[in-house]
């Protein structure tokens, strides 16, 4: 690590501790966005990294939430009377119920969406380009209605999750532990990917994206590296889609929990603005895209979804290396690649 | 069960109608257009329109396909033309954001409202009332297959649909051998937008409307494609029509509840199935 | 030092967006009160969304308008926040918390439908803010024990008990055969509970208990169903296409059925659109322009008709009446609290018992509007014109209930 490489890192972590006491307004603001960006990096191993564009990450964002949420209450409670919408009765945590839940949970919610992502990686991921796409859009779309058809999850009425306990800590309490699990995630996620990709891992990954058939035929088992993948993305996501449960407070099958055409369609969006392929990519991406959606959002009103094709058509026609990648294209010598001059003319001239 | 099968039937024909403009596109173009839902959407908006002008909305088959088709040659010069010769998820992405758009757009225009155009073609009764058929429905499958005829003649005879076939068959050499493939490819994108006119304006007549029930339609053409493959136009028919039979049988299975979520899964069981029966061969879907 | 230029942005991004941040606004300045509210501009509500927002702002200009708000011998104006939230739980929850924690509102208005009020509830109880919704209808948003929850409108469980009672009623008391499909939503599932407890207390059989997809556009199975087993009701909710597939359907495929109940006709303009085939389907609503209550405000509820049609070029459908007698709720307990504390107003807002063009408001100790009842009209047409026309209850109805509907080969 270079000198420089530790100054930067060293100033995100005490900004990212120090946050929420120098903008205590913005709190959950914050910590959506440290989902967001755990959002884009977990999407990057497939769309970046691995040449596979998956468009239902979003079924393990899901199922984390409804498993991190289910665990909570289930522990304790009847989940089909809380979830009951005629219940009459009301069901109340006592703090010490409720952490015991919530970290069993939150670990379930990690370990579940990997299992599922194990279970189903064989079939789907030995499909390639638009076909995978589509095929997890479609599992995408299909686990949002199925859930909205399963009455003990609360189907389409949606369920809430256990509050926070009342007579612990005052109000700012629940939004910094919040703050802090949602960092600590995206910390987490961020790590582990840099070094994931570091290692042989991360080759094997990048080769099955430049070509598959030949990285199977130098004798590597790309399926297995590919289902690894997965499941490395389903866990951090599964935690993710846990913690937003608990924020959020109230988990809607399509709205929230599988909601593809929000959180699953700016997951890719993320990764793209800021630069597929690359690590930090996906964390500018989301980063920017955030500040773009909260700052400016409210100035379009009505007209916002507008703004948003727009700008996807945008991106995709005329950025469609992203922010990181118009960056290497400015300053290659920034990014320790050489331009060889008389290649790229030898290139244009063949086009 | 007679009444499922024949509304199954029904159905499938529109679903086929806007699975071949999905085909063509795919076909010769290398484009999956997300936003074939929202073209649909769009027509039936056209004949929403001239319904509540007075016009009966069964003149929406004629009037929708031809504005639909401007719109659809207008998307191709200014977004379609851009991502036609790139990686397929760019026009995968790229088509998504034209639906996005295109859902709010109708949304500021038209309104969230749900809304219906009514027909007043009464209904057919078979064996003894206890199957109905609305004539509406009879109508627009009848329209459904005389439009798919006329397009599979179309495509055999004239000299559009020969330059067609030939860029399918290999763009370069067909530009090569002097085919404009831009004309080609941005009168496709206009076929297509205007099938989509005809089915939207069939939609408008049987079912209901309203800005945002397009992408069940681009996944059901999506499939309809993918069973029948790509460039054989009967196939697509045969299995447009299975798909909705599956529908109707699904709602009776499931519940209604599961419909949607059944046609998405079979989509992904569809996908994986084909996946297992290529990597026997150590193939995969191209 | 090979990225060092990118990391330098992402922290200048960073930065920027704390900057951003900083432009919330204070909740009551010198004159006015701020009310904070998330409303559907755009996706599926769009349409509620702006009917819900016009009869804010509605309310909003005649409180202004007529001296304001009397707090503490000082004229407050209101004023109301908007946020767009989609039409998406999600986007509605952070929006409210938005709302409270960046913008600092101290009051909240609710936004449309059961499903988005549910998702912002939670976070308004978590801190404390009185919200006075008027769009959420769901019976679970009573049950939860809710301290700052005000709703004026009638539960979702209400909407359609009164209709199996007068099926029992037309029946000679006897039990009856009820069919029903509804849509897999928040609300109309709490219909269906209401259902379920109207079947259980007359004796009645539940034949058909259906479920409709969100994206619901054919619904021909359960109709099919229908004319198999022949019910003595159908009961279809969801939302405007609900009510508008079901009709379309019903006329094609010749259902007859004697009594055929739904909600969302007002919303989803059945009469008009459907005209002559949705004529005798009998529909819950709110609120009905041809009720006789009043206050100083709007005068009666014909009068609110009358200027809401003059400002917004159409008749109110009952999401805007609701919606502006909430401010009336407002308005009234910050006079009676005389103060700007929310917990003195959220006490004066319990205690709250008075009367709007839209009815009597009351509450219970859950927050639910307990003095006012439903009504039920039945879409009437007289050659080609349609008109829905109160049926029950009886103290407003314009018109008799006509039972059995007739079958279609006598229409």
């Amino acid at each position: 690590m270079t000198k420089n490489n530790r100054i930067i890192y060293g100033l995100i972590l005490i900004l990212g501790i120090a946050a929420p006491f120098l903008f205590p307004g913005f709190k959950l603001q914050i910590s959506f966005m440290w989902l967001l960006v755990v959002l884009a990096l977990t999407w990057d191993v497939q769309g970046g990294q691995m040449g596979y564009n998956s468009f239902g990450n979003i079924l393990f964002f899901g199922i984390g939430m409804y498993v991190c949420a289910g665990v909570q209450i289930g522990m304790f409670f009847p989940l089909a009377e809380w979830t009951a919408s005629g219940g009459e009765e009301t069901f109340v945590h006592t703090p010490t119920q409720y952490f015991q839940g919530f970290f069993i949970g939150l670990i379930l919610s990690g370990i579940v969406p990997g299992i599922v992502a194990a279970l189903i990686g064989y079939g789907v991921l030995g499909l390639r380009g638009q076909y995978f796409a589509i095929c997890t859009l479609g599992l995408g779309i299909a686990a949002g209605e199925i859930a909205g058809g399963i009455e003990l999850i609360g189907a389409g009425q949606g369920m809430t999750s256990p509050p926070w306990p009342k007579n612990i800590g005052s109000l700012e309490l629940r939004s910094q532990f919040f703050y802090y699990l949602c960092f600590a995630l995206m910390a987490a996620t961020f790590l582990f990917l840099k070094y994931a990709y570091q290692t042989r891992f991360g080759l094997v990954l990048n080769a099955i994206r430049d070509n598959e058939d030949k990285a199977e035929a130098m004798g590597i088992h790309t399926m297995r590296y590919k289902i690894t993948g997965w499941i490395v993305s389903a866990c951090f996501l599964g935690v993710a889609g846990g913690l937003m449960g608990n924020m959020v407070g109230y988990i809607e099958p399509v709205e929230i929990a599988f909601a593809g055409a929000t959180f699953g369609v700016f997951m890719v969006l993320m990764a793209i603005l800021g630069g597929k392929g690359t690590l930090w990519g996906p964390v500018i991406g989301a980063i920017a895209f955030h500040i773009f959606k909260e700052g400016f959002w409210t100035f379009f009103l009505g007209w916002q979804y507008v703004a948003l094709g727009a700008l996807i058509v945008i991106i995709v026609v005329f950025f469609p290396e992203g922010i990181m990648g118009w960056l290497r294209e400015r300053y290659p010598d920034k990014f320790g690649e050489t331009v060889d001059e008389s290649d790229i003319k030898a290139q244009v001239e063949l086009k | 069960m007679v009444q499922a099968s024949i509304d199954g039937v029904l159905l499938g024909i529109l679903f086929a109608l806007i699975a071949y403009g999905m085909a063509l596109q795919w076909g010769v173009m290398s484009i999956i257009n997300i936003a074939q839902g929202e073209l649909v959407i769009l027509g039936g908006y056209v004949a929403y329109y001239m319904y509540t002008a007075g016009i009966h909305p069964i003149f929406g088959v004629i009037v929708s396909p031809i504005v639909m088709y401007f719109l659809g040659l207008l998307l191709y010069k200014t977004i379609i033309n851009k991502v036609i010769n790139r990686d397929l998820f760019f026009s995968i992405l790229a088509t998504f954001g034209i639906s996005i758009l295109a859902q709010q757009l109708m949304n500021i225009l038209f309104g969230s409202d749900v809304v219906v155009a009514q027909s007043n073609l009464g209904t057919t009764f078979l064996f003894d009332d206890s199957v109905s058929l609305p004539n509406a429905k009879i109508l627009s499958a009848a329209v459904g297959t005389l439009v798919a005829i006329v397009l599979v003649i179309y495509m055999k005879k004239s000299k559009l649909g020969r330059a067609i076939r030939a860029t399918a068959q290999n763009a370069r050499a067909a530009k090569i051998l002097g085919v404009d493939t831009d004309k080609v490819y941005s009168s496709i994108f206009g076929i297509n937008a205007a099938l989509c006119g005809i089915a939207g304006a069939l939609i408008s007549i049987t079912f209901t409307l309203h800005p945002y029930v397009g992408l069940p339609y681009t996944v059901r053409s999506f499939m309809i494609v993918i069973v029948a493959g790509l460039g054989n136009l009967p196939a697509v028919a045969l299995s447009g029509m299975g798909l909705g039979v599956f529908e109707e049988f699904a709602d009776y299975i499931f519940g209604t509840e599961f419909r949607i979520g059944a046609v998405f899964l079979l989509l992904v069981f569809v996908l994986v199935y084909r996946r297992f029966k290529l990597s026997r061969k150590r193939e995969y879907l191209k | 030092m090979s990225q060092y230029k990118i990391k330098l942005i992402s922290m200048i991004a960073f930065v920027l967006m704390i900057g951003l941040g900083f432009t919330g606004s204070p909740y009551a300045a010198d004159d006015t009160i701020v009310l904070g509210a998330a409303v559907s501009l755009s996706g599926k509500y769009s349409t509620a969304g702006k009917h819900t927002k016009n009869g804010y702002e509605l309310a909003v200009k005649r409180i202004n308008s007529m001296g304001g708000v009397k707090v503490g011998g000082k004229s407050y104006q209101f004023k109301v926040t908007y946020y767009d939230d989609e039409s998406n739980s999600g986007r509605a929850a952070q929006l409210a918390e938005r709302l409270i924690k960046q913008d600092g509102v101290q009051y909240m208005l609710g936004p449309y439908s059961s499903g988005l009020t549910k998702a912002i509830a939670p976070i308004t109880e978590e801190n404390k803010i009185p919200m006075v919704e008027a769009n959420g209808a769901s019976r679970s948003l009573f049950t939860k024990g809710y301290k700052y929850l005000f709703a004026v409108l009638s539960a979702a469980n209400q909407y359609l008990e009164v209709a199996i009672d007068l099926a029992v009623e037309k029946n000679g008391g006897k039990p009856v055969k009820i069919a029903m499909a509804f849509e897999q939503d928040a609300f109309s599932q709490d219909v269906r509970l209401g259902i379920l407890d109207a079947a259980k207390r007359t004796g009645s059989k539940i034949i058909i208990d259906d479920k409709l997809p969100k994206e619901l556009n054919d619904m021909s199975a359960t109709l099919a169903k229908v004319k198999a087993v022949r019910p003595d009701v159908l009961v279809v909710s969801g939302h405007s296409k609900g009510a508008l597939t079901a009709v379309r359907q019903i006329s094609e495929m010749k259902v007859n059925v004697p009594m055929l109940a739904m909600t969302h006709c007002d919303s989803s303009s059945l009469s008009k659109q459907h005209g002559k085939k949705a004529e005798y389907a009998l529909c819950a609503a709110q609120w009905h322009k041809s009720l006789s209550y009043s206050d100083k405000f709007f005068d009666t509820a014909s009068t609110f008709d009358k200027d809401f049609n003059a400002e917004y070029g159409y008749a109110p459908p009952y999401q805007a009446a609701e919606s502006a007698a909430a401010l009336l709720v407002w308005k009234d307990a910050f006079e009676r609290a005389n103060s700007l504390d929310k917990e003195k107003v959220r006490d004066a807002l319990a205690k709250t018992d008075m009367q709007t063009f839209y009815g009597n408001i009351k509450f219970n100790q859950q927050g639910q509007n307990i003095a006012k009842p439903m009504v039920l009209f039945q879409v009437r047409c007289t050659g080609d014109s349609c008109e829905n026309k109160v049926v029950a209850p009886t103290k407003w109805a314009s018109s008799k209930l006509v039972h059995p509907v007739p079958k279609w080969s006598e229409r």
